[in-house]
């Protein structure tokens, strides 16, 4: 692919795909992911002492450092990790997928830098006991002001990144490096952009005044005021994270099976959705909130009419459709789901994802829909139904769909061979299966009552005594082991990664290995150099079993969702 | 191939499975935004929304008058209060205890006044599972009708401090 703009020692042709790779923007890919999977350990370690401390027959760590654990793993895990790892996705869709250079390598490094900085003072500050206020850092609690600076400079430097971005989305469009639209999964990784900014402009709002506050120059923030702008970053950012995700989810179809987007004005629309529509979501945290009107929390809970829920529920279509479109067209035809039985489950991207569209679909969505109801929430707010669901969406959706893209991202931008490859293959099945426990452990002791962030689930030692039916507690033994088969998942992967990156066979000059048999390898290849040339054949090819997968799915919402009715009828008459 | 740019004009309207399905998620997204504001005027349980102002010295002098006027008893020195059916009652929460005890009817309505001396709580009724968020500054009004009797269990269900998995209170519902 020659370029206008580019000399050839700005790039270098990738072997697999074809598509040109620029060394700058790899660089910058590379150095986010790497930092991204090391917070991610920071996290994971903190999250198994957590699961080992919930689960009630163990109370591994003592109170204060539970309450510390919590805070850092909700920092490293729901905004380091994901962030730098967004982070590089974007040098990477902006640069490669639209055939030109970074627009600035200086203010790259300048977000780096602000990025890792930021990371690093918040961790420390977390571990120095300076800042017990867990991720929310709900004022009247108060931390050192470094704790909200650290988040500060690391927001900037994310915005900084996603400027970046944008400048070369437009230096691209201005130097004509590619024609017509950009692929979809840069327009996906763009919205990610978009809904970051807002995200960030949110929490500057809530988080600069109360660093100001915190080191003593002026007044505190209204307490409900700063709930409702925190939410505009902490929502939204899982809003990023969903964009993201689905970008990956397009980007793993197409190179695990061939897959083409069905039909790009849906795939874009359901994208704009989510931009439209995705800022009224942090009323969800505020549905029992004080101050707030029942005309303010019905409108805003069901995103004006739900439009952002029926943007995720057409790429839950989509994405499943296209593989089958492909897998059909391969051939594999047998009956409704004989393609199903077909698909590179051996590719640990591809399960990955598969896992990830399931586990965020079925559980995730399903839940976060239902608890998000005005009324529903009753039963839900603060409970341990909540972090039942955000594990569904955001590690079990996000995170493991993430894993799969780095499965991707080693051998091609990184140019090393994975060892132990039977191992890799069963990584998403272990992380995504100990998740789904964790998962469901939470959820139904949080059906009864059982409170998040919350040490002791006894309250042991209160002035007047409580407790909880001994199923919860099962319920959270469950959860307890979820979380040990997760963290073994997490860890196998950190290992795969950093051997392969780190001791890994090059692979430079040569193409990807496959996870696949040679022929089917073939026909991928096929489907993929075909690209855009067949446009429209196989628009006609039927999705019968894409069709059957959308239906039980819609029928398990409703079931769910009408069963939370049901039990609330039985509630005490609240108004 | 979502990695390629589509060639020409790619605009063209949904056909078939996907334009079903289209037409049944939005289906399903109307139903769900209609459910809400249908319950709010039908059904028996909505979020609270009644709220006011309070400066929390304010509101920790309300408690006292109230406990003062309406005291019946007393469990582990802290005071049992039943208020007026149909009346006003106060609940303070505050690092680490739910204050007072409250002793309600049942089926009778009430107004509960919640908030805060300090810090954000949640309040957890158990095993009802009613929950609220309670913000210091905001005197939050919860008109509630036990339709069970019994002990119920108050719990704090937002992280308020190190004492946080220690902080009870009691409803008695006769």
């Amino acid at each position: 692919m020659n370029t206008q703009t580019a000399a050839t020692t700005d790039y270098r042709v990738c072997n697999t795909t074809g598509l040109s790779v620029f060394y700058k923007a790899e660089f910058f890919t590379k150095a986010n992911a790497v930092l991204a999977v090391i917070f991610l350990l920071i996290g994971a370690v903190a999250a198994i002492l957590l699961a080992l401390t919930r689960w009630s027959n163990v109370m591994l760590l003592d109170d204060i450092w539970y309450y510390r654990m919590l805070t850092l793993h909700g920092v490293n895990m729901l905004v380091f990790w994901i962030i730098f790892l967004e982070m590089g996705i974007l040098y990477f869709a902006s640069t490669t997928l639209l055939n030109t250079k970074l627009f600035s390598k200086k203010l790259a490094h300048i977000s780096l830098g602000l990025m890792a900085v930021g990371a690093v003072v918040t961790n420390y500050i977390i571990l120095a006991g300076q800042a017990d206020v867990l991720l929310t850092s709900y004022p009247p609690l108060e931390a050192h002001p470094l704790f909200y600076l650290g988040i500060i400079l690391f927001a900037v430097g994310a915005l900084i990144v996603c400027y970046n971005f944008f400048a070369t989305l437009y230096i691209a469009k201005k130097n004509k490096t590619y024609e017509g639209s950009m692929p979809l999964v840069t327009f996906g990784a763009a919205t990610a952009a978009i809904i970051a900014v807002v995200a960030l402009i949110h929490g500057a709002i809530a988080l600069v005044p109360t660093f100001l506050w915190s080191m003593g120059w002026t007044e505190m923030m209204d307490p409900g005021i700063y709930r409702l702008f925190w939410w505009g970053l902490g929502h939204h950012s899982q809003q990023v994270n969903v964009a993201a995700m689905v970008a990956v989810w397009y980007f793993i179809a197409t190179m695990s099976t061939g897959a083409k987007p069905l039909n790009e004005a849906v795939c874009r629309g359901a994208f704009i959705l989510y931009i439209l529509f995705i800022n009224l979501a942090a009323a969800h945290h505020l549905l029992v909130d004080p101050g707030l009107s029942s005309e303010w929390k019905i409108w805003n809970t069901s995103y004006a009419m739900y439009l952002a829920v029926l943007a995720s529920m057409i790429h839950g279509y989509t994405v499943p459709a296209s593989m089958e479109v492909a897998m059909r067209r391969k051939g594999f035809n047998k009956g409704i789901f004989g393609w199903f039985a077909k698909l590179p489950w051996k590719d640990p991207g591809f399960s990955a994802v598969a896992l990830s569209a399931i586990i965020f679909g079925f559980i995730g969505g399903i839940t976060g829909v239902t608890l998000g109801t005005e009324q529903i929430n009753i039963m839900a707010h603060n409970t341990l139904r909540i972090p039942g669901h955000f594990h569904a969406t955001v590690v079990g959706g996000t995170t493991l769909a993430f894993m799969g893209l780095c499965y991707y991202l080693v051998p091609l931008i990184f140019q090393k061979d994975f060892y132990l490859k039977g191992l890799a293959r069963i990584q998403p099945w272990l992380f995504g299966g100990g998740i789904v426990i964790m998962s469901l452990g939470m959820s139904f002791a949080g059906t009864y009552g059982v409170p998040r962030r919350t040490y002791d689930s006894d309250f042991s030692g209160a002035t007047l005594e409580t407790g909880f039916d001994p199923v919860a507690h099962i319920m959270l033994g469950v959860l307890g082991i979820g979380g040990v088969i997760a963290f073994l998942g997490l860890l196998l992967f950190i290992v795969l990664v950093v051997a392969a990156v780190f001791f890994g066979p090059s692979l430079k000059g040569k193409k990807m290995p496959t996870w696949q048999s040679p022929q089917e390898q073939k026909m991928t290849d096929d489907l993929i150099s075909k690209g855009y040339e067949e446009e429209g054949k196989d628009y006609h090819v039927k999705t019968p079993g894409t069709v059957v997968l959308v239906i039980v799915f819609l029928l398990s919402f409703a079931i769910y969702y009408f069963a939370n009715w049901a039990a609330l009828a039985d509630l005490w008459h609240i108004r | 191939m979502s990695i390629f740019h589509p060639t020409g004009n790619w605009f063209r309207s949904p056909t078939g499975a996907e334009r079903m399905w289209i037409g049944m998620a939005l289906f399903w997204c109307l139903v769900m935004s209609i459910t809400m504001p249908w319950w709010h005027f039908q059904g028996k349980q909505n979020a609270p929304s009644e709220t006011y102002k309070v400066e929390p010295a304010d509101f920790i002098q309300r408690v006292s008058q109230f406990v003062e006027a309406h005291q019946v008893g007393e469990v582990n020195n802290v005071p049992i209060v039943e208020p007026p059916p149909g009346g006003d009652a106060y609940l303070l929460g505050q690092m680490w205890r739910w204050y007072p005890v409250l002793k309600l009817k049942k089926d009778q309505t009430y107004r509960i006044h919640v908030s805060s001396a300090d810090l954000q709580h949640g309040l957890s009724i158990l095993p009802q599972n009613i929950n609220i968020h309670v913000i210091p500054g905001y005197d939050y009004v919860m008109t509630i009708t036990p339709t069970t009797t019994g002990e119920f269990s108050l719990i704090c269900n937002e992280f308020c401090g190190i004492g946080h998995h220690m902080m009870t209170g009691r409803i008695i519902v006769e």
